[in-house]
C-alpha cells in the first residue's frame, strides 16, 4: 500500500517535472548532492512545494498564510502609479530636510541679517527674451534674500519686456530705459549693454541704493552658491564663470573645434575669473585665449558659430553699492570715483568692472577662492529673422493650417471605395473608415488647395 | 558598615556626574539605548579575551590561498582575530581569561565568482573545536559555554546559503554552548541562538570615506535603492528571492519618480546616497544586507523591510527610533507609509544618524578606534559576564555529542 503511493507520488513528480522542463532543473542543478543519499538519483523534493501559482497576484485575492520560507506571491496593488497628494507631501519633506540642511550648513557662515541684492541685467525683445528673462526671473524668486532687479532695456523693448514681467509680481523690477537700439552684431552688442549696466549704475548712485550689485546676464545659468558666497563681499569679488561657448552650433563643428583647442581646462571647456597660488593667495586671472576660436567665432547675433566673451566680462562681478556712490564712508582709495555722467566720452572709459578700481589685487576671489566654478557664461540667440508671436501667446485660432510633412496616419489614395449600404452589424467599423478616410482625405485636399494658394502667395 | 555607605556614596555621585561630563553637540542627538549610553562604553577593563593559538591552516593559509576574504561583506572574522591579537583585552594567561576566541575563518573558501561555500565550513569548524578541546583544558571544562566564535555567513552557524536547507541543518552542534558572533539576525529562526551578538556586515571604511561629500550637498532624493530586485540565475521562477519582497518593491514603484530605484552599478552610488533621505534596506536571500551600514555611514534614514530581523548591537542602539520598519506585506504601500511620516521625525532621525559614534559603531577601521564595531563586539562580550555558574561542568558531566548532525560533518578536515 505504501509502495503503491510511493510509486504513484514519484509518476506523478516525475511528469510534473516533465511538464516543467528546463526550469524545474535548472531550480535544483546548484543545490548540492546531499551525502546521505539513501534516495535514487531523483533530486529530492522539498516538501513545501506546491504547484506553480500565477506570479503576479492583485490584493483582491484572499489572504493566505505565509510560509517562512518557499515560494511567495510578489504582491502588486492595483493601481501602481504615484498618489498625487502624497508626492506634494513628499516634496513637502524634501524642503524640510533641505532647509535645515541650509540652516545647519550654510546660513552659519552668513552675515545676517541677510543682505539685499541689486541684480544688474540688460534685456531687449528678441526670439529668446521670453525664456531668458523668465528663467533669470525665477532663480531670483528661489533665493531667500531680498532682491532689487535693475532691468535695462532699449527704447522699442517696452511692451515684450513688460508682458514676461508682468507674470511674477513678486519681484521688486526696477526698469530703467535707454536712449538707443541694439545692433546686429555680437561686438557692437557687448559694447551697448556695457553702457545699459553703467546707466544702471548711475541709477544705483543717484538714488543712493544699499546692496551688493550682481552682474547677472539673462541667458547665463547662475548657481545659488553664487549669491550665497556674494553675501560675504566687502567691496569688489570677482566669481569664476564657465564659458559655454559651443552652444548653438552643429555636434560636428564641436569635435573638430575640440581637437584643436588646447586651452580649455581639464574641464573640457573654458574658464574665466581669478586665480589662487597654492596657498590659497589671489594672483592673477585666468584668461580666454581665442587663438583657437579664429575662423569660426560668429560676427552677427544669430549667426551660426561660436560665441566667445571679452577678455573681462562683466558677469561673475559683485560689488558693494557703495563703490558707486559719491562719498561713502570707510570706501578704501583704491576705488576711482564713479562719476560718469551720461555722456558718451565718459562712458567709452569703463569696458568691465576692473575699471572702477585702481588696483586690482583687492579683488575678492569668491567660491573657494576661485577653484569653483558658480555661473555658466551662455550665448545663444535665435537668427535674426526668427519670428515669434508677441508675447509668445497664440489666443486667436491660426488662420492658416498647413499639416505638417508626415502625418501619422497614412496616405490613402484619392480614389476609395466607401460601401453605400453598410449592414447593421458592421455599422461601427464602416463608421470608424468613414471618419477615418474622412479626417485623412479632409486635410489633403485642403493641404493641396493651400499648397497651391501659399505658392501664389510666394511668387506674388 | 561605614565601608558600604562609602561605595554607595561613591556609585550615587557616579551616577551624577557622567551626565554633567557628557555634553550634547548642538546638531547631533546621543543615542540613549536601552542600557544607557552603552555605545560609548569602554571595554577594556572590564572583560579579558585568551586566543587560541590554532595552526595555520585554519587561518592564514586560507587568506594566503585568497585574498579576496579581506574585502568581502564577510571579513568580519579575520579582521576580528588581527583586532584581539594587540587589544588591550587580550590575556596571555588563559586562567585569568573571561572569554576564549578561536580564530577560525570558515567564511574564506570563494568560487571564482568571490562567493564562499559553505560545504566545508562544518568540518572545517569541528576540526577547530577538536583540536581546541585536545590541546587545552577549557573547553572540556564548560562545554564551550566561554568560548565565542565569528560565523559571519549568510544564515550564521548554520553554514548554508540556502534558507531551507540551513533550517533543516539547524546551528552546529557543537556550537550548542558557545555565544556565536554573526551577521544574521531573524527572530524565531533557528539559525539564531539565544545569546548571539548581532554584528554589522563589513564594508571598507576607507572606501567609503573616500568618497564623502559636503553636507550642505541638498538632499533631492526621497528614496534611493541600487540593487537586484529579481535573481533569474538562483531564482528563475520568481517568488523565492527575497520572499517576493524586492520584486514588489519594483514592481510598484518603477515609474514613481520618487523613488529612484535601479539594478544600475553607478561609479557615484556613495554620493548619491548622500543626496538621498531614505535609503531601501530590503531583505534578499539573509534578511541583513551592507546597505544599512552605508546607510548609516551617509545619513540616509534606513528603510527595512525584512519581517523579524534583527539588527546589529540591538540592545545598544534604538533602531526603531533611526530607522523605519516596514512590513514585507506592507510593501505595495510603501509611498503612503514614507510620505505619511512626519517632518520633525525625519529630522530627528536624521539627527542621530549625524551622531559620529552612531556611524563609529557600523565599522571596522584598521587600526581599531575607539567605539566601532570592534569594541560593541567587546562591550557585548562583557555586558554577558560574570558567567552563570552552571556554565562550569562537574567533573565527569557532558553535555555535548560529539557525534550529533549530519554524516558529512563528521568527516575529519
Amino acid at each position: 500500500m505504501l509502495s503503491l503511493v510511493s510509486i504513484s507520488l514519484h509518476t506523478f513528480s516525475c511528469l510534473l517535472s516533465l511538464y516543467l522542463g528546463f526550469r524545474f532543473s535548472r531550480l535544483f542543478s546548484f543545490s548540492p548532492p546531499t551525502s546521505s543519499s539513501h534516495l535514487n538519483n531523483f533530486p529530492p523534493l522539498p516538501l513545501s512545494y506546491s504547484p506553480p501559482k500565477p506570479l503576479i497576484n492583485p490584493l483582491t485575492s484572499p489572504p493566505r498564510p505565509r510560509p517562512i520560507s518557499g515560494r511567495h506571491v510578489i504582491s502588486i496593488r492595483p493601481w501602481a502609479h504615484p498618489n498625487p497628494t502624497e508626492t506634494l507631501q513628499a516634496h513637502r519633506i524634501l524642503s524640510a530636510v533641505q532647509s535645515e540642511q541650509r540652516r545647519r550648513h550654510i546660513s552659519p557662515r552668513l552675515p545676517s541679517p541677510p543682505r539685499k541684492f541689486l541684480i544688474v541685467t540688460p534685456t531687449y525683445s528678441r526670439t529668446f527674451q521670453a525664456v531668458y528673462l523668465s528663467s533669470l526671473a525665477h532663480s531670483l524668486l528661489i533665493l531667500p534674500y531680498p532682491v532689487t532687479w535693475i532691468v535695462v532695456e532699449p527704447r522699442g523693448s517696452r511692451n515684450d519686456t513688460s508682458a514676461i514681467l508682468a507674470r511674477f509680481p513678486r519681484l521688486h523690477v526696477l526698469r530703467l530705459s535707454y536712449p538707443g537700439s541694439m545692433p546686429n552684431t555680437w561686438a557692437q552688442r557687448s559694447r551697448v549693454e556695457s553702457r545699459m549696466r553703467l546707466m544702471a549704475l548711475r541709477e544705483i548712485r543717484d538714488q543712493q541704493l544699499d546692496g551688493i550689485i550682481v552682474f547677472a546676464d539673462e541667458s547665463n545659468v547662475h548657481t545659488m552658491e553664487l549669491f550665497d558666497e556674494a553675501q560675504m563681499v566687502n567691496w569688489i569679488a570677482s566669481a569664476s564663470v564657465g564659458i559655454l561657448a559651443h552652444t548653438g552650433i552643429l555636434e560636428k563643428d564641436i569635435e573638430e573645434s575640440e581637437s584643436t583647442n588646447k586651452q580649455s581646462s581639464s574641464l573640457g571647456f573654458p574658464v574665466i575669473g581669478p586665480a589662487c597660488n597654492s596657498s590659497g593667495h589671489f594672483v592673477g586671472w585666468r584668461a580666454l585665449d581665442t587663438s583657437n576660436y579664429t575662423g569660426k567665432i560668429a560676427n552677427f547675433v544669430g549667426e551660426e558659430g561660436l560665441v566667445v566673451p571679452n577678455q573681462f566680462e562683466w558677469a561673475g562681478f559683485v560689488m558693494n553699492s557703495r563703490l558707486v556712490w559719491e562719498k561713502a564712508e570707510g570706501r578704501p582709495d583704491w576705488v576711482r570715483a564713479f562719476s560718469v555722467g551720461g555722456s558718451v566720452a565718459d562712458e567709452t572709459e569703463i569696458e568691465n568692472p576692473l575699471d572702477l578700481v585702481k588696483d586690482v589685487s583687492f579683488v575678492e576671489p569668491l567660491g573657494r577662492c576661485g577653484k569653483k566654478v558658480l555661473l555658466w557664461w551662455v550665448r545663444t540667440e535665435a537668427r535674426l529673422d526668427s519670428k515669434f508671436p508677441t508675447r509668445w501667446i497664440i489666443d486667436k485660432p491660426l488662420q492658416i493650417t498647413v499639416p505638417a510633412k508626415q502625418t501619422p496616419w497614412p496616405e490613402l489614395p484619392p480614389e476609395i471605395v466607401i460601401p453605400t449600404n453598410p449592414t447593421p452589424t458592421r455599422q461601427s467599423l464602416t463608421d470608424k473608415q468613414h471618419s477615418k478616410t474622412g479626417r485623412s482625405s479632409r486635410p489633403r485636399h485642403r493641404s493641396r488647395g493651400k499648397r497651391k494658394r501659399e505658392s501664389h502667395m510666394n511668387s506674388s | 558598615m561605614g565601608s558600604e555607605i562609602w561605595i554607595v556614596a561613591l556609585l550615587l555621585s557616579q551616577a551624577l556626574i557622567l551626565p554633567i561630563a557628557q555634553a550634547a553637540e548642538p546638531h547631533t542627538e546621543r543615542i540613549s539605548g536601552s542600557a544607557g549610553d552603552v555605545l560609548e562604553d569602554d571595554p577594556v577593563g572590564r572583560l579579558k579575551v585568551f586566543v587560541y593559538n590554532l595552526p595555520r591552516k585554519y587561518n592564514k593559509k586560507m587568506v594566503d590561498k585568497d585574498s579576496r576574504c579581506l574585502t568581502h561583506m564577510f571579513a568580519t572574522e579575520i579582521f576580528m582575530h588581527r583586532f584581539l591579537l594587540s587589544s588591550a583585552v587580550r590575556t596571555l594567561d588563559p586562567e585569568e581569561a573571561d572569554w576564549f576566541y578561536t580564530p577560525v575563518y570558515t567564511t574564506c573558501d570563494l568560487t571564482p565568482g568571490g562567493h564562499p561555500l559553505p560545504f566545508k565550513s562544518p568540518r572545517i569548524m569541528r576540526s577547530a573545536i577538536q583540536y581546541v578541546a585536545m590541546n587545552w583544558p577549557y573547553w572540556n571544562r564548560t562545554d564551550g559555554a566561554d568560548h565565542f566564535f565569528v560565523t559571519p555567513h549568510d544564515f550564521g552557524a548554520c553554514f548554508h546559503y540556502q534558507e531551507e536547507t540551513a533550517i533543516q541543518r539547524g546551528i552546529l552542534h557543537l556550537l550548542k554552548r558557545a555565544t556565536l558572533v554573526q551577521t544574521f539576525g531573524q527572530r524565531n529562526h533557528v539559525c539564531l541562538k539565544e545569546g548571539s551578538i548581532t554584528v554589522p556586515p563589513y564594508a571598507p571604511p576607507q572606501k567609503m570615506q573616500a568618497h564623502l561629500v559636503s553636507p550642505s550637498t541638498p538632499r533631492s532624493i526621497f528614496v534611493y535603492f541600487r540593487g537586484l530586485f529579481y535573481d533569474v540565475n538562483n531564482d528563475p521562477e520568481g517568488g523565492y528571492y527575497a520572499r517576493g519582497a524586492r520584486a514588489s518593491v519594483w514592481e510598484n514603484f518603477k515609474s514613481n519618480p520618487l523613488f529612484d530605484i535601479s539594478t544600475d552599478h553607478p561609479p557615484t552610488y556613495y554620493e548619491d546616497m548622500q543626496r538621498s533621505v531614505f535609503c531601501l534596506c530590503p531583505l534578499g536571500w539573509a534578511p541583513w544586507s551592507p546597505r544599512l551600514v552605508e546607510a548609516v555611514v551617509f545619513g540616509c534614514i534606513p528603510v527595512i523591510i525584512a519581517d523579524d530581523i534583527v539588527l546589529p548591537f540591538a540592545d545598544a542602539i534604538p533602531w526603531e527610533e533611526i530607522a523605519v520598519f516596514v512590513a514585507e506585506k506592507d510593501v505595495p504601500s510603501l509611498d503612503t507609509i514614507l510620505t505619511s511620516i512626519p517632518a520633525e521625525v525625519i529630522l530627528r532621525k536624521q539627527r542621530l544618524l549625524a551622531n559620529p559614534s552612531m556611524k563609529q559603531a557600523m565599522l571596522f577601521p584598521q587600526p581599531a578606534q575607539a567605539g566601532d564595531a570592534f569594541h560593541q563586539i567587546l562591550n557585548g562580550l562583557a555586558r554577558k559576564l560574570p558567567h552563570d555558574k552552571s556554565v562550569y561542568l562537574k567533573p565527569g558531566e557532558k553535555v555535548l555529542n560529539w557525534t550529533a548532525g549530519p554524516i558529512g560533518d563528521l568527516k575529519p578536515w
